[in-house]
């Protein structure tokens, strides 16, 4: 059955029309052409999917496109701000070498901000608590948590400083010929 | 995967009557975190899914302060029950077992009423409400009714629920004062794995700190379903708790046990396993009610 929904995705409002049975992962790959997210099994095993809904890491493979309905949603496509400038979890992922074939990265970058937002001096068995769920087939497990720690010591350290310039993603600026999810016609 | 109808409703009546309009073309879905895969992968294909997530009260959690009755909604998700001070402090053998159930994702998604109607061996959920003495409320169409959560389970993927019931809240009776539980899930590693073994303890003991008036060693993957070592609870019961008696309780416990060989491992094993970890988990459960005593 096809309905209209309406959400925030990465700060901005959108309605679009979705069938019953999309996951979200299938609305803003296939749909929305937001392509960082990755599907890696499809069956909430890797992580690769992840995304976050109303502050929390969930599974975008898993969750029903009809279920964020009035929900905000960000994904790594919300990340950089608008000025082109990396978030300090992308930046610290880039530094501290986080980063092999990249296909669990946006993922990880995704779990790392939900914990790190909420809690930027996690420690390092609260971050591979929150990791768990990231499986990351280069085995650079080492470098993805020296990564998180250092990307959760420069958000701690700025969280007072209105002038950083990241924090919540501000508008997403698209280039012509993007599409958006006003044209999105399923 | 295979195109189904969602349909939201707001109250559980609504719900069941939706499940009637539909019968078997219809399932209900909580968290999805099973549901969706089993979609996926062709092992269930529902017309109809109806969602139970819009419905107001069936996340509640909390407890009554003049009963002392904890009730933990269905819908309550395993990060819920993982982030409350509440369960922490108080039901530390809920904390134990879902704070490693899947993943973070998982728990930020998958409840613990789906945990419990999906009826695995190795459920983690069921074990501390098991422990607790929990009991569960069906609702469907013809009225509502209460199941202890130990007689919820047939066998693997059955529960006693009939078609049209909702699992919709899971009530545990006040805690008895010196009392102490503790879980743990035995495996190779914590996330994203079933437990080889999973074992429950809760004890309770008369003024003299030592006296066990009531034991409950739950087991999950040793069978079926999840089960009751009723032996060793027995060997406790009305006994002074020591190392000793403990290690006999684990022995016993081990021997109750209907483990098996599966891919995750060895029947000897398991059996092994939960030798030494009744013990262990026993040891914890004192150590929790003499720091509780010290507080007084």
């Amino acid at each position: 059955m096809t309905k209209t929904i309406s959400f925030i995705l990465n700060g901005d409002e959108i309605s679009c029309d979705i069938q019953d049975h999309w996951t979200l992962l299938h609305l803003l790959r296939e749909e929305l052409g937001l392509i960082g997210t990755k599907e890696g099994c499809g069956n909430g095993e890797c992580g690769a999917c992840t995304v976050i809904v109303d502050q929390l890491a969930v599974n975008s493979c898993l969750y029903l496109a009809a279920d964020i309905q009035g929900k905000q949603v960000q994904t790594i496509e919300g990340l950089a701000v608008h000025t082109g400038s990396l978030h300090p979890i992308q930046q610290s992922f880039v530094d501290n070498g986080g980063i092999q074939c990249g296909f669990c990265t946006p993922g990880m970058i995704m779990s790392a901000k939900a914990l790190l937002d909420k809690d930027p001096e996690a420690d390092q068995e609260a971050v591979k608590h929150a990791l768990a769920g990231n499986i990351c087939r280069c085995t650079g497990y080492v470098q993805i948590l020296d990564s998180v720690a250092a990307a959760g010591r420069q958000m701690a350290g700025k969280k007072t400083d209105k002038a950083a310039g990241y924090g919540d993603p501000g508008p997403v600026t698209r280039q012509p010929g993007d599409q958006t999810a006003g044209e999105v016609t399923p | 995967m295979k195109p189904f109808t969602y349909l939201t409703p707001t109250t559980v009546e609504e719900a069941v009557t939706l499940f009637g309009q539909h019968k078997e073309t219809a399932r209900y879905m909580a968290g999805g975190t099973d549901v969706i895969v089993k979609v996926k992968e062709g092992w269930m294909a529902p017309d109809y899914l109806i969602n139970l997530k819009q419905i107001p009260g069936l996340d509640d959690l909390h407890k009554n302060g003049a009963t002392g009755e904890l009730t933990i909604g269905a819908l309550v998700t395993h990060a819920m029950l993982e982030q409350s001070l509440l369960i922490r402090s108080e039901y530390p053998i809920i904390y134990d077992a879902v704070s490693n159930i899947g993943s973070l994702q998982v728990r930020n998604m998958g409840t613990i009423g789906g945990n419990l109607i999906n009826a695995v061996p190795s459920a983690d959920g069921a074990i501390p409400l098991i422990a607790l003495d929990g009991a569960a409320l069906l609702k469907g169409p013809e009225g509502e009714r209460s199941v202890m959560v130990k007689d919820l389970f047939v066998q693997p993927y059955e529960t006693v629920l009939t078609p049209g019931e909702i699992l919709t809240k899971i009530t545990i009776p006040a805690q008895a004062p010196r009392s102490g539980s503790a879980y743990i899930k035995f495996g190779r590693r914590a996330a994203m794995e079933l437990p080889l073994i999973g074992i429950g303890v809760l004890l309770v003991v008369d003024e003299d700190l030592a006296t066990c008036t009531r034991a409950r060693i739950c087991l999950g993957v040793a069978g079926p379903t999840p089960l009751r070592a009723q032996k060793a609870e027995q060997l406790l019961k009305g006994q002074p708790v020591t190392p000793d008696l403990l290690t006999e309780a684990g022995k016993l416990a081990a021997d109750e046990s209907q483990v098996r060989d599966s891919v995750r491992g060895q029947a000897w094993h398991r059996k092994e396993m939960i030798r030494v970890q009744v013990r262990r988990m026993g040891l914890r459960c004192l150590d929790i009610i003499n720091q509780k005593a010290r507080q007084v």
